[in-house]
């Protein structure tokens, strides 16, 4: 039988990895740059790996350090005719509407 | 006045009040200087002309009850501004003009003040040393090729070189305390939740929290008043009562209790730093607190949690960067194409890094080994703090494990420039308010910081431990403008 010892485990990230985290990042990635992350991705999740020291099976989570609850508030409508400001920014506009590459064939 | 420039925000809000100096002269001071020291690299927009305009605007009808009255001030350019271009320190935001302000910097300017310029500053604010900036390294005035710190280098280098009187910045791990510490100035990040984070480019919204810069710690509480206030634009923002935090500012704090965690003092800690924290002590003790030796057991595991549990939010926050609504964009083939180009050729190398670290830990099949892990090491982080404070009224620290190094000596290595936090991020993950204020020299001469956490929203403490240390040391900076030719 092959006991894993998880307290010693350390996944190791390989290029068909990182290819696959750049896919779900869209983000593109050329051969070098992602020999490149293998290794960085590599040293920073060897460093990350430190916490597998910790037993923490009975620890709550944490995920807010704000201890509050969230305010409610009237749901009225506060701004208008925000189009033009909205559109101001957008890389190609084309009057009402933001624009993107032709999606459908 | 040709030393308009060297003098505090007290001593300017005073000149401006009994009408020694006015807006104009003091904005032009600001401006001259600012112009003059372009070879710092701090500025990323100037904005140098419209705040002349504003100050001869504020001079003919001055209104003189205000906090802030007619004071220029440059901000980190992490914050929106209207109609002023914000970038985050990214080519991807090279062409974005806010048509909205953030809370903070409103807050600013309903108090008299004038926008100078935005202050260069790391992509996204992710970096320890201002080098992943779009807009290039900025300059530390104390010596030539040293880094300013980060993420808020240009804010740092700007207070230290005396180009704003005062400024604000965000720390999410140490933005504003490691620099304020390599520049031999005074930075507080307040608890979460006391100031908006509306209209700050969000990197990771459970742990940002903009501050203020300043020279001195009165200037700082000062700034903390205009800053702090709770908005129903920010879902995370805090509705408690906010101190008058300079009428009630003094030096006395006998009888306060210390903590100094034994675990703070890391392996390899230079001993100039080691000295520096003894030094504290000793400041501490002679102004009538308690020294209490105290364990944070879980320290040494707050830097890889930080590592999980920010860029994960990052990767989330910054998915919004698509080059469709807003920012740069890159032609492609099809949309996914086109967002893939954009990504890529919008975003800097590290801001790239730390979205896949932060998209794989919240990847199918590892969010449980990773992001909740970390999330359950945050806990006993915070629990660490928990217990130490019930013991204690503040804690003090190194700010940082070493002076400011040269620009360029730790951009092949991530982890050692992660490793420049290691004494700041346990206190974005618990959200606790810490202060750094100048203490020291090493052996060049480059400033050292000593750091005060407090309790939550206990930021009155902070700054009167702060104030009455601040008096003690009377610190000194060393520069000599060697920048000015």
């Amino acid at each position: 039988m092959i006991v894993c010892d998880i307290f010693n485990y350390h996944m190791s990230i390989d290029l068909k990895t990182i290819k696959h985290i750049s896919k779900l990042s869209r983000i593109s990635v050329d051969e070098k740059k992602a020999e490149k992350l293998v290794g960085d991705l590599n040293s920073i999740f060897e460093f990350i790996e430190k916490l597998n020291e910790l037993k923490t099976d009975n620890v709550q989570p944490l995920t807010s350090v704000a201890e509050t609850t969230l305010k409610l508030r009237d749901d009225k409508v506060k701004s208008k005719n925000l189009r033009e400001q909205i559109i101001k920014n957008s890389p190609q506009e084309n009057e009402d509407y933001f624009v993107v590459p032709k999606v459908i064939e | 006045m040709s030393d308009i420039t060297k003098q505090s925000l007290s001593e300017l809000i005073k000149n401006i009040k009994d009408k020694k100096l006015s807006s104009t002269e003091v904005t032009k001071a600001f401006v001259e200087r600012s112009e003059k020291s372009k070879e710092l690299n701090v500025y990323v927009t100037e904005d140098f002309s419209a705040a002349i305009d504003k100050a001869k605007k504020f001079d003919k009808n001055p209104n003189l009850d205000l906090k802030l009255p007619g004071i220029p001030i440059a901000v980190k350019d992490l914050f929106c501004t209207k109609n002023v271009k914000t970038t985050a320190g990214s080519k991807i935001l090279n062409n974005f003009t806010p048509t909205y302000e953030s809370t903070v910097t409103q807050n600013i300017w309903d108090e008299g003040a004038i926008l100078l310029g935005k202050l260069n500053c790391d992509e996204f604010a992710m970096g320890s040393s201002n080098e992943t900036s779009f807009f290039g390294c900025v300059q530390n005035p104390i010596d030539k090729d040293l880094v300013p710190g980060g993420s808020s280098g240009g804010s740092s280098s700007a207070v230290a070189a005396q180009l704003t009187p005062i400024t604000i910045g965000t720390d999410t791990g140490g933005s504003i305390r490691q620099p304020a510490s390599f520049t031999g100035i005074v930075g507080l990040k307040p608890t979460y939740g006391s100031c908006s984070r509306y209209g700050i480019v969000a990197f990771a919204s459970s742990l940002d929290q903009a501050g203020p810069m300043a020279q001195n710690v009165r200037d700082c509480a000062l700034l903390l008043e205009v800053i702090s206030s709770y908005d129903e634009k920010d879902s995370t923002s805090i509705d408690f009562k906010r101190n008058n935090y300079v009428k009630e500012l003094t030096n006395n704090i006998k009888g306060k209790k210390i903590g100094i965690p034994k675990e703070y003092r890391v392996d390899g800690m230079p001993k100039e730093i080691e000295d520096l924290w003894k030094k504290g002590i000793d400041y501490v003790k002679d102004c009538g607190a308690a020294i209490i030796d105290i364990s944070l057991p879980h320290t040494n595991y707050a830097l890889p949690t930080y590592y999980i549990v920010a860029p994960a939010e990052a990767s989330s926050n910054l998915a919004r960067y698509d080059g469709v609504k807003y920012g740069f964009r890159a032609d492609g083939e099809n949309l996914i194409d086109m967002y893939e180009k954009t990504r890529s050729e919008g975003f800097g190398a590290e801001v790239q890094r730390r979205i896949m670290i932060g998209t794989y830990v919240l990847s199918s099949g590892y969010y449980d080994a990773y992001y909740l892990k970390a999330q359950k090491v945050r806990k006993l982080i915070k629990n660490d703090f928990d217990e130490a404070y019930k013991k204690v009224d503040a804690i003090l620290t190194p700010s940082t494990p070493s002076s400011a190094f040269k620009i360029g000596e730790k951009t092949n290595d991530p982890v050692s420039m992660y490793l420049n936090d290691i004494f700041t991020v346990p206190v974005n993950l618990s959200g606790l308010p810490g202060i750094s204020i100048p203490a020291g020299h090493d052996t060049n001469g480059y400033p050292l910081g000593l750091q005060i956490i407090g309790k939550a929203f206990d930021e009155q403490n902070l700054l009167n431990i702060a104030y009455a240390m601040e008096e003690k040391i009377n610190f000194k900076n060393k520069i000599t403008d060697w920048w000015i030719k």
